[in-house]
Formats: structure tokens, sequence, C-alpha cells
């Protein structure tokens, strides 16, 4: 799940600020973010979750050889495809500093707790918490992520 | 550019529509711009005869991701030092999107670094509440 190399350039940044619908010149205008505070292209607040593009197992991901869980001639591509109901709870990250394009980051994961809770209609709910700490190449700490998952058996349409 | 504490009230806040009716497409970007491939957020055809969903649904990062526009478009570039959300409702394609973010408390006024802690909560057209959380921002004096 960690990620050895993320490279955080300007293009994707960019691409990255169309995807959230945020047409604030600082994501995308080199000549405009020089002159600012900043001084140079940062990324924005929830950019690092694209890293996922550089983790080299990211499983949310098709593999260029093998079957992918998506439609093609069919419904799924795996035979026996069982909803998971594996859903993202919860995101915090904290900022130690603003991330800025030409920066590389190395991502490392561990486990934080699991916890139960009784759903309103999926179940039992499992809670799981994951920690990313992000450092430039030097080991500066840059952003501190931390994902809460929740797995139930059944598909949950509207649980917290 | 960036917010100055000596101005800042607590209780005042900023609402903003950030998405009027949510396209597939604007899931699709997200996917490619993040990397997230999961088929639920782009892929009807999975999404309703294998997962079992009405329709394919945003990504919690897309809609954590859009909201913070309303945050950083106040702060500043650059001052936003903690930002957090629960997801409590899926957000679907057709989804009008507001999103509230209000001063909390202001911490720090007695020093040169001030910081502001603010509640974040974006609703759907229905005055649902798909996430709410926190953030937090660098001021001036």
């Amino acid at each position: 799940m960690g990620v050895q190399r993320f490279p955080v350039e300007s293009t994707h940044i960019m691409m990255f600020a169309r995807a959230v619908r945020d047409p604030n010149p600082i994501y995308a205008d080199a000549n405009y973010a020089a002159n600012t505070e900043v001084g140079g292209v940062i990324a924005p607040p929830t950019f690092v979750q694209a890293s996922a593009h550089f983790d080299l197992d990211y499983p949310l991901r098709p593999p260029v050889n093998g079957p992918w869980w998506g439609s093609g001639r069919d419904a799924t591509g795996v035979a026996d495809r069982a909803a998971t109901g594996g859903l993202h709870a919860e995101q915090h990250y904290e900022y130690h500093r603003p991330l800025l394009a030409g920066d590389v980051l190395t991502a490392t994961v561990h486990d934080g707790k699991t916890w139960q809770k009784e759903g309103r209609r999926g179940g039992t709910l499992n809670f799981a918490e994951q920690i990313t700490e992000y450092r430039a190449l030097d080991g500066e700490l840059v952003v501190t992520a931390r994902g809460v998952s929740v797995m139930t058996g059944k598909v949950v349409e509207q649980e917290g | 550019m960036a917010l100055s504490a000596s101005t800042l009230q607590i209780g005042e806040s900023r609402a903003e529509v950030i998405v009027d009716d949510l396209t597939r497409t604007q899931l699709v970007m997200y996917a490619g711009a993040s990397g997230d491939y999961n088929p639920l957020h782009t892929d009807d055809k999975y999404t309703t005869e294998i997962a079992g969903y009405p329709s394919v649904f945003a990504h919690g990062m897309l809609t954590m991701g859009i909201s913070a526009r309303v945050i950083t478009d106040w702060v500043g570039d650059g001052r936003i030092t903690k930002y957090g959300v629960r997801f409590s409702r899926q957000v679907w394609p057709g989804d009008t999107l507001t999103t509230t973010v209000t001063v909390e408390s202001i911490e720090g006024l007695e020093t040169a670094a001030p910081v502001a802690l603010f509640t974040v909560s974006t609703r759907n057209q229905h005055g649902e509440e798909v996430i709410s959380g926190y953030a937090a921002a660098r001021l001036d004096l």
C-alpha cells in the first residue's frame, strides 16, 4: 500500500483541480502562483489521494494483464463477484506545510484502530483506520492522512 | 489574500452551491485524476447488476474534494492546516450540493500565529447531510 515515489506534478494538479471543480489559478497557473504567498503552484487539500496512481499494487485500478471486475462483455469481468460493501467512512488530513508542484513524496501506511458498530440497516459494521504519512525525500513530514473504511456484508445505502 | 484574525467573527459562515446537477462525467474525471477506478463510481452496468445499487455514486473523496473550495477560497491559498470529514450519505448523479463552512473558534489570538477552527457541512438538495467535518487554518493577525 505504500508509495516509494509520488512526484507531485503541475499537470496532474491541474487535472485534479478540474476533477474537484476548483478554478483557483493557484492550481493551474505558474505565473500567477509565483507572485503569491506560497510562491508556486500548490496541490488542493485532497490531492494526496491521487498517490494511488503511484501505488504499484493499488487494487482499484484495472491491471494491464488480467481480469477486472468492472463490466465489459458481461456485467462483471470476474466470475462469482459478490458485492463487498466496503465504503469510505471518514477521511482526515493534517497539512504540515503546503504541498508544492515539484515536490516528490513517499507514502508509508500503517494500520490504526479497528472497531464495530451496529448499523441501522447493514448488520454489524466493521471499521478500520489506516494512517498514511507523506514525506518529502529529505524526510520532512508534509501531510498526514487518516482514513476510516467500513465493511459490511450487505449493500448499504445510507449508513454513516 | 489570507484571512485576518481581527476581522473574523465566531459564528460567521459561508455557504456555496459547489455542484448543481452532478454528472457522471464528473465522476469519470475524478476517477481519472485520483486513480480510484472502482466501477461503483463509473460503471452503471456493474453497479446496478452486480453490486445492487440504483446507479453509480460519487467517490466520497470527490465530495470532500469539491467541498474544500469553500474553505480554501475563504482562508487563502496554503493556509489550511487540517481538514477532516465523515461520509454520512451517498451522493448520486443529479444531486445538487451546498457546502457551509462556519467559524467555530479562533485560537492563539495572543500569539503571532492565530488559527481558526471551522465546521464543514455539505448537504444535498433534500437538505440531507452528505459529509460533516472540520477544518483549521492559519490566520494573519
